[in-house]
């Protein structure tokens, strides 16, 4: 009679440790991201003496865990695409994302909403505009003539909702939507990384000024982690602004915007 | 009780998404238009109400405090199940027209904030002049 571990049972049968894990996805996700925050915040000391947020190092290798996830599964959820980890998807999944964005208005001051509201609507509506102008142009020096495909695309510039809702409404082709897609991923990824590194120099150190940003920048995750990597008492101010963006944006791309860029092909 | 301030956090984020759900259909907008916004705002107001009839016990406002101490940990693993490859693979076009939107819309949050200030900014303000 054997007495020892049956090691390859435990690492590969039916009740091996790993689908152990996988059975607890959402407690293996809390222990990583509290392994890679400890992991940042150990390299903002050490390496950066503080000068580069831990959070801000978290957020940019949470990103990089994401594409490594990515380019081994060939999945589109970053990390959680490997069995494993599933549970770093519903973490950082809408619903618990949203969850805790409510939860930072606590708190917070009505009259100082109230204040900059009007700037906020500003903001919301230039950054609409400008992501669609912006986007737009860049897919007509692409070669893009048709109204379809250069609206779809700089939809795909305001957010990567935007861009496949808008693009689906006017029948634009697959690879359009699938190019605007990729555009939105692009500028939620860059929010995330350039907004610590920028702040300072753009005069992001206040409420108004992050209700702005929110407003102009509007993909709801890279402002939320482009604000929680710079400064955590800006969050509700941003993410406040930017949860309009979406919305509107898809109000706006296949019925206004898609008229005006029409009547300019 | 701890479970309070999460059922408030909880009762005001469903409130804002149903709120949200109808504004975006009577839109003809497939999607949610500001749900979490007005959630945040129905927090805000809510736990002012309470707070000012002393409704709002430290136990409660713990139930609250959680998330939102939880809420970078929830940021980085968002950021861990984003689609980078798509994104670092999505050609030059996807990759310029993202790039020069963010440029550009950075670029006009100190416009912006310089244009509205000298109406709202009450900071420059000298001490002693406000009530």
């Amino acid at each position: 009679m054997n007495y020892l571990p049956d090691w390859e049972s435990m690492l590969l049968g039916k009740h091996s440790l790993i689908v152990l894990l996988e059975e607890n996805s959402l407690i293996t996700a809390l222990f990583m991201v509290g392994a890679i925050l400890w992991t940042s915040s150990f390299l903002s000391r050490t390496l950066t003496h503080g000068r580069i947020h831990a959070s801000a190092i978290a957020i940019f290798l949470g990103l990089a865990l994401a594409y490594l996830g990515g380019i081994s599964t060939g999945g589109g959820k970053g990390l959680a695409d490997v069995p494993l980890l599933a549970g770093v998807g519903l973490l950082g999944g809408s619903m618990f994302r949203d969850l805790a964005i409510v939860a930072t208005a606590f708190g917070v001051r009505l009259q100082e909403f109230i204040a900059t509201g009007l700037s906020g609507i500003i903001a919301l509506t230039l950054g609409i505009f400008v992501s669609f102008l912006i986007g737009g142009l860049v897919a007509y020096a692409f070669g893009y003539r048709d109204a379809e495909s250069i609206t779809t695309i700089g939809a795909g510039a305001a957010t990567y909702i935007v861009g496949p809702v808008t693009g689906t409404a006017l029948n634009a082709s697959s690879e359009v939507i699938a190019l605007s897609l990729a555009a939105g991923l692009v500028k939620s990824i860059l929010v995330m990384i350039l907004t610590p590194l920028v702040a300072s120099r753009i005069g992001l150190d206040n409420p108004r000024s992050a209700l702005i940003f929110g407003g102009l920048m509007g993909t709801t995750s890279g402002v939320a982690a482009g604000l929680a990597a710079t400064d955590e008492k800006l969050v509700p101010y941003g993410a406040m602004t930017a949860t309009f963006y979406t919305g509107l944006g898809c109000l706006l791309g296949p019925s206004l915007i898609f008229m005006i860029v029409k009547l300019l092909t | 009780m701890v479970i309070y301030g999460t059922a408030l956090l909880a009762f005001c984020m469903l409130v804002g998404l149903v709120i949200g759900q109808v504004l975006g259909t009577m839109l003809g907008v497939g999607n949610n238009v500001g749900g979490v916004g007005i959630a945040m705002l129905l927090l805000i107001v809510l736990s002012d109400w309470l707070r000012r009839r002393n409704r709002l016990p430290l136990p409660t406002q713990q139930g609250v405090l959680f998330w939102s101490s939880i809420y970078i940990p929830i940021v980085v693993a968002m950021a861990a199940s984003q689609n980078v490859v798509k994104a670092a693979t999505g050609g030059w076009l996807a990759l310029i027209a993202g790039a020069t939107t963010v440029v550009a819309c950075l670029a006009l949050v100190p416009v912006l904030s310089k244009i509205g200030g000298n109406a709202t900014d009450q900071t420059e303000l000298p001490p002693g002049d406000q009530p």
